[in-house]
């Protein structure tokens, strides 16, 4: 939230300078005639008189004259930085930076003027309730039509019904559709609560509230002014109820949203697997040490980007995907070939040795690079976060969705597709005959190993974004990306995208009444069951080829 | 054959060896005095009981993995479970010693502002009751799970999955204050045990004995088991699975007894193993305590009993050398066993001694067999 | 008893039984009726559904539809394997399926008709019959002088013998036998055909198998199955001059 917006709610919250408001209000009726020269002249002249009625005065009038860096103005002068220079009464705005700025006009003071002595314009109690009450009318007549939105907002939580004056003359002027909203909303709020308006005002009133539909439309329709109509009363009612049922939809769909980010970040994590335990049938417990590896190697890119070709700093994510690829590919291949390839048909073992491999990786990254976290940067384009149905999403969070339907995606297109993807199928459906036409099993093995580490390298990338990168990273995923493979089914990477995305809704889902603990515990137990309930998972393959 | 009988050589000298550190430590450690060479310290038998009880939980594993084909990668659960009840017994008999002094309620309870003993704590002020809970809670719980999950036909590496995931839960359940089980630090500070101080090195001494013996018994419980026709049929199953159903055994109903009997083994080894290190914690649960408790059966030799004790004691001898000498090195260590027991030697140290043993008999086996195979056949 | 609106007093009944996977009808509408003491051959190309008949026959494979019914009384399709085990159908596999970690005379104690509960299998002891009943099996089959190798030493063609040792320990009613003649010698195979026409005497026997001389010398009845149903049935002769059965197994 801005500042601007912070002194706009404490103003219209505070109540104890209605008189003011009412003030303000009449001057902002004077919006829609252009701010003349002149008044702002003179309201400027009022900060010179080093007085405080006067400078109070100076407010109001510099409220009505409505010039653009109004705010400002006000601002420098809440903040104690606007100065006059006594001989001239120049008034001048000293930034932050030390420079100054003529407050006419806004252009830079010139070297004549800032050479001479100053007087801080000074500053009461009662002068800043008055430069947040300026703020906050400036506010509702920002040019930003969001600043004007939030101040409105403001004056719709605070039901002040002093800003009534206010609200309608903005209201008279505003042009953008979203702002003339919430000011409606903020002037039905205040009607609402006020009991000398009509009764058939204050129902309609209550709709409108209403449709504003959040807590604070809630908070305002059960705090009515006690002997409110009977009529207004059961408005209100039904008002409530109508929010508490939009609300309810509402918090489902905030709970879908984050379950289908959740089960993004479980895809990414299960993806690899679904390759190299879905496709080949190996147990990889160090799958997620090639997660970990992923997040260590977009660590180490970004570092050496940002020590030897900071121009590139905004895309070292992006570099980051193909190193960790490749990087945790390589690490797959040679487990592959000096661990897993001897024990093909033995699944026991191999969970066993990679579980050996996946110690030696987690100690080997300890030794390497400390047993504490390790810092991955969020580069600027995927700072902040956008409103999606209602809900506040941070970008990196959408991020991750999308790009683990891309890496969905690519594999989809990789196994279907391309040649390697027509052998790996071939080899894992039937090595004998693979074989014999000429396909060299024992490299296709190694190849898809490496795929499916590979991808788990990649998830990596996308993890060091919302989780810390340290070397039991991948500790953390491990089990969970078992249970999506096998309760999506095994051999089926629509399965393990279906199993994912359930998986992480049904976990916000649960959430709510059971907590994230016990939400967590309840969707572990549930998986059990169903795996003892369907051992071959949601999408099962049928037939001779599952028993062989 | 001595695959036969119940008590083989190899099997005598265990019990011999056991049964004698039952008396010797504590002896040794009671009587003798400190500057003796064959002194064991006060530090040393705690310790040399602890790797008992894991020993106890290695033979229980090996009863489902070694010979029943089950890999459970949740024993450990059972394992804390049982060492558990034994920490509830223990922290009902702190009474008013405890920071708060309160006469029944454990101080992690008035900490949290309850009132009284929730219901799952009445009965283990008594020892006898705790001592059953530890066999009980486990057995239980592997029933239920085994019950659902042997129906259903859930086998190999799912079967292993979901143990992990259950042993996981389970942690996770633990973990929250408000399961009554004192969270995040478990349960600790014990005070007594059966009105002998759990410091005092005589009582030490004789939990170390008590171990000791519990793990002699455990052997011939389970020598007795997998001797018995029952344990020839758990072997069939292990190795033909539909084979042995087709011949007409319930084969689920064989797992199933053979889990919840290992599970209530592994019980009595956490409740042996709680009071001599004198802490249980919900990271008893963890998922790679489980894993490490199935490499010393791997390393020992999985399908040999022998071989599961013997695994277990050296892998965590191992284990308290290289923690205190060369702590950076004991995962790396760790792992490369993993890997090179199933690389190199998949019948664990045992199972390598016995091949190298039996060489020369089993070379001499098929020749003459084949020889009386083909006097015979040309005859009928 | 009435069965599909028919009686009948055959060992095994099959009625219209079909089976699916995946959109593969692996048995179509498939009929088959065997009497006590029969014996009967079954033949048919790869994929005709033979050991899917078996699976559904022996509780492995749940039909889609159609009955199985075991002695006019049983209904196979809601029993499972060890209910059907113990109810005297007996299987003999493919690939020869004993167990090889045990010795050959522990193959067919295991195998020996008792109490199949674990507490009764735990305390049991081996009696003095058994004892009997494992000599007697074991020279049946030949084995008597193997009795203490393990069995996974065994030659393949023993396994295949150990196998049908086990399979007559269950003393079943009804034996099913895939195959017994693959990978042995013509002495072996002769030797086999022997020892089941002489099960056939007291038990019925279903067997599969692809080797024509080895029909020929079981001697009985033959069914062909082709694409999961019955395509032809009778003597050898007169289903091997069937010209559909021509077309498609035999081959002209």
């Amino acid at each position: 939230m801005t500042g601007q917006t912070m002194r706009s709610i404490r103003f219209f919250g505070g109540g104890r300078c209605g008189a003011l408001l009412l003030l303000l209000g009449l001057a902002l009726c004077a919006l829609a005639a252009p701010a003349r020269a002149d008044a702002l002249d003179d309201a400027l002249a009022g900060f010179t008189a080093d007085k405080y009625d006067d400078t109070e005065k100076a407010i109001a009038a510099l409220v009505a004259a409505a010039p653009p860096n109004g705010a400002e103005i006000l601002a420098a002068l809440g903040s104690g930085r606007l100065a006059y220079e006594p001989e001239s009464r120049t008034v001048l705005v000293r930034h932050a930076d030390g420079k100054l700025s003529l407050a006419r006009t806004g252009e830079p003071a010139s070297a004549e003027i800032a050479g001479k002595p100053l007087k801080t314009v000074r500053v009461n109690n009662r002068i800043r309730r008055a430069v947040e009450a300026g703020s906050g009318a400036f506010a509702l007549r920002a040019p930003d039509p969001a600043k004007r939105a939030a101040a409105a907002r403001a004056v719709f939580r605070s039901r002040e019904a002093a800003a009534l004056p206010a609200i309608e003359a903005a209201l008279a002027a505003e042009t953008d559709a979203g702002a003339r909203a919430a000011l409606e909303q903020a002037r039905a709020a205040i009607i609402v609560s006020k009991p000398d308006a009509p009764e058939a005002e204050r129902i309609a009133a209550v709709d409108a509230v209403a449709a504003a539909g959040d807590q604070d439309a809630l908070a305002i329709l059960n705090s009515l002014p006690a002997g409110s109509p009977q009529a207004v009363n059961d408005a209100a009612a039904a008002g409530i109820a109508k929010i508490e049922r939009w609300r309810s939809i509402a918090n489902l769909i905030q709970n879908l949203v984050y379950g289908v980010s959740l089960g993004s970040v479980l895809l990414l994590a299960a993806i690899g697997l679904a390759i190299t335990f879905g496709v080949m049938g190996v147990i990889n417990m160090a799958h997620g040490e090639m997660v970990m590896i992923g997040a260590y190697a977009t660590f180490l890119t970004q570092n050496l980007i940002r020590a030897h070709a900071p121009a590139l700093d905004g895309a070292s994510l992006l570099i980051a995907i193909p190193v960790a690829f490749l990087v945790a590919g390589a690490v797959g291949v040679a487990i592959e070939r000096t661990v897993i390839r001897f024990l093909y048909g033995r699944p026991l073992e191999t969970l066993l040795a990679t579980w050996g491999v996946s110690l030696i990786l987690q100690q080997a990254v300890r030794t390497l690079f400390g047993p504490s976290n390790r810092e991955v940067q969020t580069p600027d384009w995927l700072q902040g976060s956008i409103e999606i149905l209602g809900v506040s999403l941070t970008l990196n969070r959408i991020a991750i969705v999308l790009f683990a339907l891309l890496v969905f995606a690519g594999l989809q297109l990789l196994l279907r597709r391309t040649s390697l993807g027509l052998q790996v199928r071939a080899v894992t459906q039937n090595r004998r005959m693979a074989g014999s036409m000429g396909i060299r099993t024992a490299r296709i093995d190694a190849l898809t190993f490496g795929l499916g580490s590979g991808v788990a390298g990649v998830a990596g990338v996308a993890l060091s974004q919302i989780d810390n990168v340290s070397p039991n990273l991948g500790q953390g995923y491990i089990i969970d990306s078992f249970l999506v493979v096998v309760f999506g089914g095994v051999g089926n990477l629509w399965g393990t995208l279906v199993g994912a995305l359930s998986i992480g809704v049904a976990n916000k889902l649960l959430e709510p009444w059971a907590g994230a603990v016990l939400g967590k515990i309840v969707l572990l137990v549930a998986i059990i069951l169903f795996i003892q309930k369907k051992p071959r998972g949601l999408f099962a393959l049928k037939g001779r080829a599952v028993e062989a | 054959m001595s695959r036969y009988r119940f008590l083989d050589a190899a099997g005598l000298i265990f019990l011999g060896v056991v049964l004698a550190m039952a008396v010797l430590v504590p002896a040794s450690n009671l009587l003798l005095p400190p500057d003796s060479a064959l002194h064991v310290s006060d530090y040393l038998v705690p310790l040399l009981g602890k790797y008992l009880a894991f020993a106890m939980l290695a033979l229980a594993l090996d009863l489902v993995w070694g010979y029943c084909g089950i890999l459970s990668l949740g024993h450990g659960a059972f394992f804390a479970l049982g060492g558990y009840a034994m920490g509830m017994y223990l922290m009902r008999q702190i009474g008013p010693r405890g920071v708060y002094g309160n006469p029944v309620l454990p101080d992690f309870m008035v900490f949290l502002n309850w009132q009284e003993l929730p219901w799952f704590w009445l009965g283990f002020d008594q020892f006898w009751f705790a001592a059953l809970m530890a066999i009980l809670v486990p057995g239980a719980l592997a029933f239920c799970f085994g019950w659902f999950a042997f129906r259903s036909r859930v086998t190999g590496v799912y079967l292993s999955i979901i143990t992990q995931a259950m042993t996981f839960a389970l942690m996770l359940a633990f973990f929250r204050n408000d399961m009554g089980f004192g969270g995040n630090n478990g349960l600790t500070d014990f005070k007594e045990i059966l009105g002998f101080s759990v410091q005092a090195p005589e009582t030490r001494a004789a939990l170390f004995a008590a171990t000791a013996v519990a793990l002699a018994l455990s052997y011939l419980l389970c020598r007795w088991v997998v001797t018995s026709k029952l344990g020839k049929v758990v072997v069939a199953v292990r190795d033909a699975e539909s084979r042995t159903r087709f011949i007409g055994y319930r084969v689920e109903n064989y797992k199933l007894l053979v889990f919840t009997l290992s599970a209530m083994l592994a019980g009595v080894a956490g409740a042996l193993y709680v009071p001599q290190v004198g802490i249980i914690n919900p990271s008893e649960f963890a998922p790679a305590n489980s894993i490490e408790a199935v490499i010393w059966v791997a390393v020992g030799g999985r399908g040999t009993l022998l071989g599961a004790a013997l695994g277990a004691f050296l892998v965590n001898a191992g284990k308290t050398w290289f923690t205190g000498v060369l702590p950076d090195l004991w995962l790396f260590a760790l792992g490369g066993l993993f890997v090179a027991t199933t690389l190199l030697i998949p019948k664990g140290v045992v199972g390598a001694v016995t091949d190298l043993l039996g060489v020369r008999r089993k070379s001499e086996l098929p020749a003459a067999q084949s020889i009386v195979a083909a006097a015979k056949s040309p005859a009928e | 008893m009435v069965i599909g609106g028919r009686t009948t007093n055959a060992l095994l009944y099959l009625d219209n039984v079909s089976v699916t996977f995946d959109g593969f009808r692996a048995l179509n509408g498939l009929s088959l009726s065997i009497d006590h003491a029969e014996m009967r051959a079954i033949i048919g190309p790869n994929g005709a559904g033979k050991t899917t008949m078996m699976d559904v026959i022996t509780g492995k494979t749940r039909p889609n539809s159609g009955e199985a019914v075991f002695e006019a009384s049983h209904d196979l399709t809601r029993l499972d394997e060890a209910a059907i085990a113990e109810l005297g159908i007996g299987r003999k596999f493919q690939t020869p399926t004993v167990f090889e970690m045990h010795t050959v005379e522990d193959n067919i104690l295991l195998a020996l008709k008792t109490d199949r509960r674990p507490f009764p299998v735990l305390f049991s002891r081996r009696t003095p019959p058994e004892k009997e009943r494992i000599d007697a099996l074991l020279e049946r089959v030949r084995l008597t002088g193997h009795r203490h190798r393990l069995a996974g030493e065994l030659s393949h063609g023993q396994k295949q013998w150990l196998e049908i040792g086990m399979l007559l320990a269950q003393e079943p009613k009804l034996l099913l036998v895939d195959e017994p003649a693959a990978g042995m010698t013509d002495q072996e195979t002769a030797d086999t055909a022997d020892l089941l026409r002489e099960i056939a005497k007291t038990r019925s026997v279903v067997v599969v198998e692809h080797d024509m001389t080895f029909v020929r010398d079981l001697g009985v009845k033959v069914t062909c199955l082709h694409e999961g149903s019955v395509l032809a049935e009778g003597s050898l002769d007169a289903v091997s001059s069937n010209e559909r059965v021509i077309e498609v197994y035999l081959g002209r």
